[in-house]
């Protein structure tokens, strides 16, 4: 039976679905040129005010300079070993986030007493501009690598709590009745049923709170900084080396992307089930 | 006889007028009620209470240890492969090849592996009996468990619970709405009504059944005039 019906649906679909792939990729293609001339254009324009002189490269190097200077960078092993550094504040400072936020809302996600104590002063501190934490961090911690940790770690954490206490709070309360029958007990049901549906949203909370630590790494980094991007840029700044800024810009964004695209990833696996990634 | 199930003098209100007002509920093992009942007549409280979802006072509140419910939804999660949800409250080593022939036994070999939101609703509700049974229950509770299927898809299943219970023989207890349901499967029919049972029926038919037998007629005339609804063809 399900052959058949699934053998009719595919002679529906394709004398309509046939051509429209081919279409569709032909239009796809136009539509990204489209959206790519602009920005090479600037691009181009930013490579001539260079050349010719119009831009000066100490207040912005030209793109030509950028690539050169990311080759040296590169070669040199300065960046890479910079970038060793932020990244491993960025994961030092996000591990304490995620535990943290992970433990909190647990306990104000799963009984009502934890929320009372927890949930209060956090939503206050959330509303804290908390890069202007800074001085009372370096005044807290020093200025070794406490306070960059501290700050990456301070700024992770709401996002991250948040959504998994929204999660939580948003459980299915008939997928927990159905856990009771089956007399998985309060460990159980928070094993089975709490945590895997509360992860979607603990996922998204995750995506957000790495970009809030990247974010917040770039700020922490630029106080007193003996290394790490931050510090190359600091340097490269006393030095009115603009293309260097420029590189190391680059590579915050580059790095953001691609922590972004790993959640992305375990995203994919471990939500597997949801009909939209299915399908 | 011996009794599996029995309750004296069960109460259970929300505030307001008693939904349940002093209920009594004997059932026999492998015995297979069938619970009728305008919508908001308590039957779903009454369920929950057997279930153990619900706490009200009784007298007597005397259940079997073993106990597995089947609602309107399937109530599967969704992140546990089908096999994974029939298999979660086995506390056994052999866990899964006895969900394996749970799941076998409704059918549902070829969808062991699926998730369950790719599930048709017949075979989502097919999977939710695999997890009740696979628990080997003394007492099985139905709430409207075919509801929100076809009727097409309501006549199998009919076929497929009773099958099942001449298999396992728990006692069932089957909330429905459909008259023809409980005259088809059960041994006995209960009306409730204002917190009471005003309606008792054996039926005294052999399987299967037919609907066109005048005894299930009868019978089904006379439960439809207690729901209030008067038969055209009566
Ligand atoms: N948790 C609750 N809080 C307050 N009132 C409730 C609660 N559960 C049930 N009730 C009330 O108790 C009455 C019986 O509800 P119940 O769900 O048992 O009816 P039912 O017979 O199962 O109806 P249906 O056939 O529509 O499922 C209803 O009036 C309902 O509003
Ligand atoms: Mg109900």
């Amino acid at each position: 039976m399900a052959d058949t019906s699934t053998a009719g649906q595919t002679n529906a679909t394709n004398p309509v679905a046939g051509p429209a792939p081919g279409r569709r990729s032909g239009r796809k293609l136009a539509n990204t040129a489209m959206r790519l001339a602009s920005p090479l254009a600037i691009i181009l324009v930013w490579q001539l005010a260079s050349m010719t002189g119009l831009l000066s490269p100490r207040i912005l190097a030209g793109p030509s300079d950028i690539i050169a200077t990311a080759g040296r960078l590169v070669a040199s092993g300065e960046l890479i070993n910079g970038l060793i550094v932020s990244f491993l504040r960025v994961l030092a400072g996000f591990s304490i986030a995620l535990i943290l936020g992970i433990l909190l809302a647990l306990v104000s996600g799963l009984s009502r007493l934890g929320e009372t104590i927890i949930d209060p002063p956090i939503q206050m501190l959330k509303a804290m501009p908390f890069l202007g934490l800074l001085p009372l961090f370096i005044l807290w911690f020093g200025i070794g690598e406490a306070p960059k940790i501290g700050l990456v770690a301070f700024g992770t954490v709401f996002p991250i709590y948040l959504t998994l206490h929204g999660g939580i709070r948003g459980i299915d309360k008939k997928l927990i009745e159905a856990g009771q029958t089956l007399e998985l007990g309060t460990f159980g049901i928070i094993r089975h049923i709490v945590i895997p549906g509360a992860l979607p949203s603990l996922l998204v909370g995750v995506r957000y709170g790495l970009s809030v630590a990247w974010l917040s790494l770039v700020v922490g980094e630029q106080i007193n900084a003996s290394s790490g991007i931050g510090y190359i840029i600091t340097y490269a700044r006393d030095f009115l080396q603009t293309d260097v800024i420029v590189v190391c810009l680059l590579v915050y964004a580059i790095m953001g992307l691609l922590t972004d695209g790993l959640v992305r990833m375990i995203e994919a696996y471990a939500l597997r089930w949801r009909p939209e990634v299915i399908a | 006889m011996s009794t599996l199930v029995d309750i004296r003098k069960l109460h259970r209100s929300f505030g307001g007028p008693a939904v349940l007002d002093g209920i009594d509920l004997t059932m026999a093992p492998g015995e297979f009620v069938a619970l009728l009942g305008r919508s908001g007549s308590g039957k779903s409280t009454l369920l929950r209470v057997l279930a153990g979802l619900d706490t009200a006072p009784a007298q007597k509140l005397e259940l079997p240890s073993r106990r597995s419910v089947v609602f309107q939804e399937p109530r599967l999660l969704p992140w546990k492969s089908v096999i994974d949800n029939v298999a979660l409250g086995v506390r056994r080593a052999d866990a899964r090849s006895l969900a394996t022939q749970a799941l076998a036994d409704v059918g549902l070999s070829h969808r062991v592996d699926a998730w369950p939101l790719t599930l048709s609703g017949g075979e989502a509700q097919r999977s939710a009996l695999a997890r009740a049974l696979v628990r080997e229950p003394e007492l099985l509770l139905l709430d409207e468990p075919f509801a929100a299927l076809d009727a097409l898809t309501r006549l199998r299943m009919h076929d497929l619970v009773f099958e099942l219970w001449r298999k396992h023989h728990p006692a069932v207890l089957l909330v429905t709405h459909d008259v023809w349901e409980a005259v088809a499967l059960a041994d006995r029919i209960l009306v409730l009504d204002q917190g009471r049972f005003i309606k008792e029926i054996r039926v005294d038919i052999d399987h299967p059944r037919r609907r066109d037998d005048p005894r299930t007629s009868r019978i089904e005339a006379e439960l439809l005039r207690e729901l209030g609804v008067e038969p055209l063809h009566a």
